[in-house]
């Protein structure tokens, strides 16, 4: 039988629970027959057959973490999780990471490419309004929200992203063409960063961004930064969901308040578990933990251009000498994915899978050590606390482990306060906690190119920044994703970036608050819409 | 009285040059900060020109003790300037913050002031018994432990294991009165159980001290009651100590809420003056410690006077 027709026989039992007509017992045993294991099965029967359709209703309390009073409207300057994850209720982009992590339509409904990849051409949703003013968005909008990133005098943090965009212009009300320096085949991708929000525009082309006001699911009504916002539904949304009437999101920067507001109710869902007391949660029936792989990357960066670590041998051993399932198991407490010292996690688009996984082999990082007459290494590794929960112990873990191949690593505890100013890029051993980027392009030319500023290990490979400018505007897809298999491979084999881990996006949610099949691994609760994907069940 | 009005006009003048000081002190610190205010908005995605264009547009480029002289120019004629970060006033951004402040600090206060001497002045008449073994124990441990393990503890048995109040102090525009008290219970009692152990005991020592003067012998002999001599007797003599360390523990009920604040998520100034650190926006952390700095000098200004005032000697100087 092919893996299709299975898939449809699955799809069809399922299809005949939902509607009542097979118990689970039933429902388990034929599962199981059509070639499933016993757990997937049981997997299959809550999200997929139990799925229920939607209902519209309530108030959705979301205590999220990670907010600050100082924060504001201005897209270019949103850094906190309060603001990325506020700004997908009452702001739209125009394209969105789906639930399964494929590419979706928002503001835009279709859009297009030269042969070349340089000019992009973008069709709105007619439909779409503005929350507050109750304006219809045109693409004037787009072109001003837009502009904001880009220019001598812009202060916007997606400035870097678009810099190959030579012009951005309206060609009537609704279609918005977007002309590059190069060809760029992830444009539409590039499109849902979480900074190029549309805005309302003004008459002199810049963006209103003061009043709060977006075309978003939700509309606000009141709120502080940093301390709550009360939203309520846009009814002139031009999208799908939104199901509750009303989203209050709470700042919850203690993790113990956060956790404790769930399991007493006050909060509906909670951004951020404390991964130590994980295990004590899930035992609560009345809470469901999610858990989802992420793009989030832990690095440990080693200068390819510093003794000794210019010898790829050495980088090879430091590389050999991780026991990267113990690290996951005792610092990230099992929420998190195997990183195999490439930057791409498997939720992410053109994730190779045939590349062999770095596994703990301390005779190999010996031999290897041997052979570049490096014995005895000795290096330091500096860290901080702020790095991420867990830091300084996954080095001195590390340090544990690469004893055994010989290894003697002096972990240095730095200072929280400017880590990133004055230790990060300026070390030569390091520990970095990396934000998710939507494509391997993005992340390879900000920290890998041979030219970029955060080019972290100082790595230059003539064979991987060659295909990575072919990659750029390579509009066939086979094609790209087999050149972003062979940089992976580069990376894997000679790249100077150690990579523990991929976090896992851990948030938990009363048990009935509801979600579908898959959640959108971009960034915790469903991409940052949980608001407009999620129901309560009655 | 004359004397007061003078005292009280030298101590604010005081104050003044207090504040002052503080006010450079604060500002250098800040300035002491590794990083700086662009690098802290723009976070993991500040590239060196978007920098260098938002420090230009937050006036950055001029050096420290010009920037501080600007804001001292604004200060005196009462203008705070604005957040460096939203751009918002902030006076506009402390100032709800601040009310909220002071609203739990006088709820604990309203509670805990009355409760403290009380207890301290029930202690003192049943002093070496078992009532006060325990009552001493029970506010020792409580002022011995950390503000947040308290909170801890009462979100324990008071918000997760019996639901009677909420374990989170977060405010919502619309609440009734009733409702505001009820959601910030448990802060305001964490504070309550942190300040009562300090006034209690210095109500007690005090009375205690005063006991063993001749003048009480004389009272008790001439069979007065033992609650009358401590009420009419010891306590009018023992106010200045008392008043002493109440004012003391106001202040710390202002100043020292950034725990509790944090523990039940609720929106007060020291939650604001964190933040304001975070980001370096200086005009920010410069007026939260100003408004610190003026609560000490002002509540210690009281003290002094409600001393003076109960205490007839301390008026009349020979």
């Amino acid at each position: 039988m092919s893996k299709g027709s299975d898939q449809q026989l699955i799809d069809r039992i399922a299809q005949e629970a939902r509607l009542g007509r097979v118990s689970r017992r039933e429902f388990m045993s034929w599962t199981m027959a059509a070639g499933l294991t016993a757990s997937t099965a049981s997997g299959l029967w809550t999200t997929k057959a139990h799925a229920e359709t939607p209902k519209r209703g309530g108030t959705f309390r979301w205590g999220v973490h990670d907010g600050n009073t100082s924060d504001t409207h201005d897209p270019g300057t949103y850094v906190t999780r309060q603001m990325i994850f506020l700004a997908h209720q009452y702001r739209s982009y125009l394209t969105m990471i789906n639930p399964d992590n494929s590419l979706g339509p928002d503001l835009a409904t279709e859009w297009s490419a030269s042969p070349d990849a340089t000019e992009w051409t973008f069709k709105l949703h007619e439909k779409a309004t503005f929350g507050k003013s109750g304006n219809n968005v045109k693409a004037k909008d787009v072109v001003a929200s837009l502009n904001h990133h880009r220019g001598e005098k812009t202060t916007s943090a997606a400035k870097a992203l678009l810099t190959d965009v030579t012009d951005v212009k309206a060609d009537g009300d609704y279609t918005v063409v977007i002309s590059l320096a190069r060809g760029i085949a992830d444009l539409p991708w590039l499109m849902t960063d979480y900074h190029l929000a549309i805005c309302p525009a003004n008459d002199d082309g810049t963006i209103d961004w003061k009043s709060g006001d977006g075309c978003g699911p939700y509309k606000i009504d009141s709120g502080q930064f940093g301390v709550s916002w009360a939203l309520s539904r846009n009814d002139g949304w031009h999208g799908e969901g939104a199901y509750f009437d009303k989203v209050e999101m709470i700042v919850l920067n203690d993790p113990n308040a956060r956790q404790t507001a769930l399991v007493t109710g006050d909060v509906d869902c909670i951004s951020l578990v404390e991964l130590k007391t994980l295990s004590l949660l899930e035992r609560n029936p009345n809470i469901k933990v999610d858990n989802v792989p992420s793009g989030a990357a832990i690095t440990m960066p080693m200068f390819c251009d510093t003794a000794p670590f210019d010898n790829v041998d050495v980088r090879t051993a430091l590389k050999l000498a991780m026991d990267r399932d113990e690290i996951v198991e005792k610092i990230a407490f099992g929420a998190a994915t195997k990183g195999n010292d490439f930057h791409l996690s498997p939720v992410q688009p053109y994730w190779p899978d045939d590349i062999p996984q770095h596994e703990y082999d301390p005779d190999k990082a010996k031999s290897l050590l041997k052979k570049a007459g490096a014995e005895n290494l000795s290096v330091s590794l500096s860290t901080a606390d702020s790095v991420f929960s867990g830091a300084v112990d996954m080095c001195v873990l590390y340090a544990e482990q690469a004893k055994k191949a010989g290894i003697n690593i002096k972990v240095v505890r730095e200072p929280n306060d400017g880590y990133y100013s004055d230790v990060w890029l300026k070390k030569p051993f390091t520990a970095v906690s990396w934000g998710a980027r939507p494509t391997p392009d993005v992340m390879f030319t900000l920290a890998y190119s041979k030219d970029a500023a955060w080019n972290e290990s100082h790595w230059k490979n003539p064979k991987f920044n060659e295909l990575l400018l072919q990659a750029k505007s390579e509009l066939d897809d086979a094609k790209r994703a087999e050149m972003y298999r062979e940089m992976c491979l580069l990376m894997h084999d000679d790249g100077g970036t150690i990579i523990p881990f991929f976090n896992n996006f851990v948030y938990a949610r009363r048990s009935n608050v509801m979600h579908g099949e898959s959640v959108a691994a971009s960034w915790a609760c469903d991409g940052a819409r949980a608001p407009s994907r999620w129901w309560f069940n009655s | 009285m004359g004397d007061i009005v003078s005292l009280v006009t030298k101590r604010l003048a005081l104050g003044l040059l207090t504040l002052f000081v503080v006010s450079i002190l604060i500002f250098f610190a800040v300035e002491l900060l590794p990083g700086d205010i662009a690098e802290a908005v723009l976070g993991q995605s500040a590239t060196p020109e978007t920098v260098a264009a938002l420090r230009e547009q937050m006036g950055l480029n001029q050096p420290a003790v010009i920037r501080y002289l600007h804001w001292l120019a604004g200060a005196v004629t009462g203008d705070f300037g604005t957040s460096l970060v939203s751009g918002e006033r902030v006076s506009a951004a402390i100032g709800p913050r601040f009310l909220n402040t002071l609203f739990l600090a006088t709820y604990a206060a309203v509670i805990a002031v009355p409760f403290a001497i009380i207890l301290g002045v029930i202690v003192a008449l049943w002093r070496n018994t078992a009532f006060d073994r325990v009552a001493n124990v029970l506010t020792l441990t409580s002022i011995s432990s950390p503000e947040f393990f308290l909170g801890y503890v009462l979100i324990l048995y008071l918000a997760v294991r019996t639901n009677a109040f909420p374990a989170i102090a977060s405010l919502q525009p619309g609440m009734s009165f009733i409702e505001i008290l009820h959601r910030t219970f448990l802060p305001a009692l964490t504070l309550v159980l942190v300040v009562t152990a300090h006034m209690m005991r210095m109500t007690r020592a005090a009375i205690i001290n005063l006991l063993s003067s001749p003048y009480i012998e004389m009272a008790r002999l001439k069979g007065a009651p033992a609650w009358k001599v401590i009420t009419h007797h010891a306590l009018p003599n023992a106010w200045a100590p008392i008043i002493n360390v109440v004012a003391l523990n106001l202040a710390y009920l202002i100043t020292g809420v950034v725990l509790v604040e944090v523990v039940f998520v609720y929106p007060g100034v020291g939650q604001l003056l964190v933040d304001a650190v975070s980001k370096r926006d200086f005009p920010v952390v410069q007026a939260c410690c100003l408004i610190f700095a003026a609560t000490f000098i002002l509540l210690n200004l009281l003290a002094d006077v409600g001393a003076i005032l109960t205490n007839p000697r301390l008026r009349h100087p020979k």
